[in-house]
């Protein structure tokens, strides 16, 4: 376990108060707070070093390039990928998992064929899909879950077919906490020739991730839900279904030779980066991954389950919370979706505020999956390594407080 | 009086727990949907037109006590009104709920829907306040239309 009060001493913006209050951030999943590690790195390269990458021969340039270099370098290191080369910096998740969708995708997927999901993907890992199924007049499969949000394996077993040409699914869900077995999923996609590509948005930041160990194809995360900066996101693929795949963005950077009549296209990872990048944010993305490598993930993981186990009991014992997905703490990673009785969540979200806390209301980009939970969005409490029991008890203490508010309200 | 004091007046959470005008029209004028798709509010609005007059308004919805109230408020205000009333009456709200220069005081028969006002200090909250009346809106022309289709038969 590491040192709390250290950790939170490293988040400057864990000092501020809102509404006359000490924050209480409980918003992790939607995205992570930055340390002042990663602060310093975006200050430092603007101040000393900013230069344009991979072009020019001057000290700045290089520096510049090989820090930003460096950054993929770790990123290989950090979910354990084979080549160096099948990191691509993207500008979020999204665009991770419409890279593959408009390239892969459009090459593989024909009329009659079918792609499978789950209804607990977040819109990122849903519509980019729906519309490739639409487009290719293919099939959108979607795997049923079990009572407590988790997926049907014997069902996936039945659904995953040789007309399966795609199984596109999280780790994690953003709303139930669910952690989906990819090692399975994995081995059933690839036993009927199919490709796994991975939504790894909420599980990396969370969980150990080894892309060797999952076995899956692709895996897309964005550095902003892991302490980094917004504006980079990671796609990883296999090198030979990289290679294999058209450029998904064509311009500078990505080229090999350009002439008047054709243009040959750069190797990996350039191929699939065109024009300049988000160089300071990348660069300062090392940070993230530093300061996560030096807690260690098994801890960041062990203070999640604890932090979680302890909610769900402090939620239960309010009496009427419908808590959402796996009771299992084990079995969830650190997101609570939770509804009191028929108050809606967004009157849930206001009066926490008051309170200095900040949670999520709504539908968490999951409309399919509220539809099917039957209900109109949920409060969502996330947690991170910078979170405490204290919170917690604080957020508890200010759902009470809500209820006596809003009272109880009769189904509508 | 904390904030979510000056939001959750008495007037709004009477309105939320009891909403006034909650149901369906059978032979509306014309039945329209509103939905917010940021935070999920959702309602059908049932608009019965009589000549110019608005007979009558229903709404059903799954909101939260905001948008709940907002529409039972409405509802209230603008039965009976004739439709030049009407947008009258949704202009003075809006513009109330868009003020960025303090308090605004509205007409006597409209003073109720003065308790709204707080919602200003939380301006992602405005749109659950408007929605309903930007149904309504919605709810009138479709209503007019309909009309007029009738009258060329």
């Amino acid at each position: 376990m590491f040192d709390i009060k250290a950790v939170r001493k490293d988040f400057p913006v864990l000092d501020r108060q809102v509404n006359g209050k000490k924050l209480v951030y409980l918003d992790s999943a939607a995205t992570s707070q930055k340390p002042l590690s990663v602060i310093k790195s975006l200050t430092d390269y603007y101040e000393n070093y900013n230069a344009n990458i991979h072009r020019g021969i001057h000290t700045l340039s290089e520096e510049a390039t090989e820090a930003f270099e460096v950054t993929r370098e770790k990123l290989r290191q950090f979910i354990d990928a084979a080549e160096v080369h099948e990191i691509i910096f993207t500008k979020n998740a999204t665009e991770a998992i419409n890279l593959v969708a408009q390239t892969y995708g459009r090459q593989n997927v024909l009329p009659g064929d079918e792609i499978v999901i789950t209804p607990m993907e977040h819109h990122s890992n849903f519509v980019p899909w729906q519309q490739l199924a639409l487009e290719r007049e293919a099939k959108l499969v979607f795997l049923p879950l079990t009572e407590e949000g988790e997926i049907d394996l014997v069902a996936a077993e039945k659904l995953i077919t040789k007309k399966t040409r795609i199984v596109a699914v999280t780790q994690m869900s953003n709303v139930l906490g669910t952690i989906n077995p990819i090692n399975e999923l994995a081995k059933l996609a690839h036993n009927v020739g199919a490709v796994i590509l991975v939504d790894g948005a909420q599980g990396v930041p969370h969980l150990q991730t080894s892309v060797r160990e999952l076995d899956c194809d692709f895996l897309a995360f964005s550095m902003h839900k892991l302490l980094g900066p917004t504006g980079v996101g990671v796609l990883w693929g296999r090198e030979s279904l990289l290679n294999a795949m058209p450029p998904y963005m064509t311009g500078g950077d990505m080229i090999n030779s350009v002439s008047r009549e054709k243009t040959t296209w750069n190797e990996l990872p350039w191929k699939f980066e065109a024009g300049t990048p988000n160089i300071a944010d990348v660069i300062a993305s090392a940070a993230a991954i530093d300061y996560l490598n030096a807690l260690g993930m098994d801890a960041v993981r062990a203070h999640e389950i604890e932090l979680v186990e302890y909610a769900i009991k402090g939620l239960k014992g309010l009496g009427d919370a419908q808590i959402y997905g796996p009771h299992d703490a084990t079995k969830r990673g650190g997101v609570i979706s939770f509804n009191f009785k028929d108050v809606h969540p967004h009157d849930v979200g206001q009066i926490l505020n008051d309170a200095g806390i900040a949670i999520r209301a709504g539908h968490h980009c999951c409309q399919p999956l509220m539809r099917d939970l039957k209900v109109m969005g949920t409060a969502r409490a996330s947690f991170y390594i910078y979170n405490t029991k204290e919170e917690v008890d604080i957020l508890l203490e200010a759902l009470k407080e809500a209820d006596k508010v809003l009272g109880h309200v009769a189904c509508r | 009086m904390s904030l979510a004091d000056d939001l959750y007046r008495e007037t709004i959470l009477d309105h939320y727990h009891n909403p006034r005008n909650r149901g369906e029209i059978e032979d509306a004028s014309a039945k329209v949907e509103g939905v917010n798709p940021l935070c999920g509010d959702e309602l059908t609005l049932y608009i019965q037109l009589d000549g110019d007059t608005v007979k009558d308004v229903k709404i059903t919805a799954k909101g939260c006590s905001i948008n709940t109230a907002s529409g039972s408020m409405m509802s209230e205000a603008v039965v009976g009104q004739s439709i030049a009333d009407v947008k009258k009456t949704v202009d003075a709200f809006k513009s109330m709920m868009m003020s960025k220069s303090g308090d605004v005081s509205l007409p006597e028969e409209m003073e109720e829907l003065e308790a709204l006002q707080g919602v200003r200090k939380y301006p992602v909250r405005i749109k659950c306040a408007l929605l309903p009346w930007n149904t309504l809106l919605e709810g009138i022309i479709t209503a007019q239309e309909e009309q007029k289709v009738k009258e060329v038969k």
